[in-house]
């Protein structure tokens, strides 16, 4: 496998030359492997969104370079659309941005604005639709008469119906009810699947997190505090605790089992396969 | 980018001027522009300046700020000091001829002191927003504006409207940034092209912008419902404005300044 996205010595002020200037990300250097998926955590204001917006020339940084796929991103600044296509972001409550007439259109924004011919925006809005579960039916309707679910749905459709290579994603399932994210984390997950793609989502939910992500960045105040495959990371639960984290509730049981004495592992995160965990440890006559 | 623009311009503070009654500091601010306009001379317009410059070092605000606060009118200033100095003629022989375009000194006069005067206007104008919070500002409108009631005028419902628009014009800033960034990441050029594509290219910020513009109203509205707001009636207020003492000294010597300025009026009308 080989690198896709590479950050070098990234720093981001905001408001730089002025008496508040906050320095957002600072010195930040890591890079994301081709298939990867990874999940980003850190506690409100440590620098997330600021981070994922640099994936695709939103935000350009202050200091440090970016590169996607090898490419230095802001080499030629007139050339930053072509990254646009290429990385893939949903924002926060990307129902906000819905606008079309209908919600075929508003999926078919953004491979218009690739330029691309009409058949092959057709095939593409009605992949994307079909990942995201959109219905034929719906396609025809106003977006602005879905339900709020509905409409986040319509609004990834709308970033994926671009076949970005890397897609992000910042906090994709907040503000859902339980089958709403699951649907819409199940679904990213799929299209990870099918197309082989690098998925970086931005979650505050430790079991989201802990269910999908193979591995995960966690920030601290702009910069990197750990970034590992997902059980080392989950392993770390004392110092995630003290940045304000948490782990998962299966981690915690696992943890306080632990601190009554018993000999058992820690890096157990999902439900699955807290229960093998268990089952060999019975097997074993209560050794671990 | 778009965060950068300010809105109001308070500069906070703790001087005598950030205290001062915001009813006085408008009604005084109204009587200044008025008598800008009545010194007919330069001596007039010299007390006035350095009355001004007396309240700027008084409220502790940087003097750079009155540039900040000029220079996007300077054009306007221009203009108006280029058609005075054109086209006012004196009785005496032009300095300057050529063409049509003939310049006598009334005319140099009368440019220099329309300059000045739009320049002591705006610094004028400008500390009252500088030592003045909007809310507190829309509050003083409200009260001063409050024996219009009688006349059935909805006082204090323009106010409520004027405060309430205050409060949304930063978290619509905010939205709309936000919808720009997510239409860019999907393509969207809305910098370059154009003048009809750009135009075209504000429909997809715009129609977000409103829904959402509709809606926080609509929320706001149930809100306000839910905590009984019925209007002004019978209402009362968390900072009530009350004159005090240091109040009526401001005024008086803001009074006596304006008295000077108009003396200068009488006294130098012989020049």
């Amino acid at each position: 496998m080989s690198e896709i996205i590479r950050v070098e010595n990234l720093s981001y002020i905001y408001g730089e030359g002025m008496p508040d200037a906050t320095k957002a990300l600072d010195d930040v250097s890591f890079s994301i492997e081709e298939g990867d998926f990874v999940g980003v955590m850190g506690s409100t204001g440590c620098g997330k969104s600021t981070l994922i917006t640099h994936f695709n020339g939103i935000n350009k940084p202050t200091k440090g370079k970016i590169f996607i796929g090898g490419e230095d991103m802001w080499k030629d600044p007139k050339q930053i659309r072509r990254f646009r296509f290429m990385v893939g972001l949903v924002f926060q409550y990307p129902e906000y941005q819905l606008f079309e007439e209908t919600v075929y259109k508003d999926i078919a924004f953004g491979p218009i604005n690739m330029g691309l011919k009409k058949d092959e925006i057709n095939r593409r809005v009605h992949r994307a639709a079909e990942f995201c579960g959109v219905t034929q039916k719906m396609l025809l309707a106003s977006p602005f008469d879905l339900s709020g679910g509905q409409k986040r749905r319509v609004a990834i459709a709308g970033v994926l119906a671009m076949e970005p290579k890397i897609l992000v994603l910042d906090e994709p399932a907040a503000g859902l009810d339980p089958e709403g994210r699951d649907m819409i984390l199940n679904q990213i997950k799929q299209y990870h699947k099918e197309t082989g793609s690098t998925i970086v989502f931005v979650s505050h939910s430790m079991e989201d997190i802990a269910k999908y992500a193979d591995k995960v960045l966690v920030l601290n105040a702009g910069k990197i505090e750990m970034f590992d495959e997902t059980e080392k990371v989950f392993a770390r639960a004392p110092e995630l605790l003290e940045l304000g984290l948490s782990v998962p509730e299966v981690t915690k049981v696992f943890l306080k089992l632990k601190e009554m004495g018993l000999d058992i592992k820690t890096d157990v995160y999902t439900v699955p396969y807290a229960v093998k965990t268990l089952l060999a440890m019975r097997e074993k006559g209560g050794k671990a | 980018m778009i965060r950068d623009i300010t809105i109001g311009q308070y500069y906070g503070g703790n001087s005598v001027l950030h205290k001062m009654d915001p009813r006085v500091k408008m009604v005084l601010t109204i009587a200044y522009i008025v008598m800008l306009f009545v010194a007919a001379n330069p001596a007039g317009l010299v007390i006035s300046m350095l009355f001004l410059a007396l309240l700027y070092m008084l409220a502790k605000i940087p003097i750079k700020l009155i540039w900040k606060s000029i220079k996007p009118i300077l054009p306007i200033i221009l203009f108006t000091a280029v058609l005075n100095l054109f086209f006012m003629t004196g009785q005496s022989e032009p300095i300057f001829a050529w063409w049509i375009f003939k310049i006598y000194r009334e005319g140099i006069r009368y440019a220099v002191l329309m300059a000045l005067r739009i320049i002591c206007l705006i610094a004028g104008t400008s500390l009252l927003t500088y030592t003045t919070s909007p809310i507190v500002l829309t509050d003083a409108i409200e009260q001063l504006l409050y024996p219009l009631a009688k006349l059935h005028l909805p006082v204090h419902e323009l106010a409520m409207m004027m405060t309430i628009a205050l409060r949304f014009i930063p978290t619509l800033i905010e939205e709309t940034d936000k919808i720009m960034n997510a239409q860019k990441a999907r393509g969207a050029q809305l910098d370059s092209g154009t003048l009809k594509q750009r135009i075209s290219a504000l429909v997809p910020v715009l129609i977000p912008l409103f829904v959402s513009a509709f809606r926080r109203a609509d929320e706001l509205a149930m809100a306000m419902e839910c905590r009984c707001y019925h209007g002004g009636e019978g209402r009362t207020r968390l900072k009530q404005l009350k004159m005090r003492p240091s109040d009526f000294l401001c005024a008086a010597v803001a009074i006596l300044a304006f008295v000077a300025i108009g003396c200068t009026n009488i006294w130098f009308k012989a020049i």
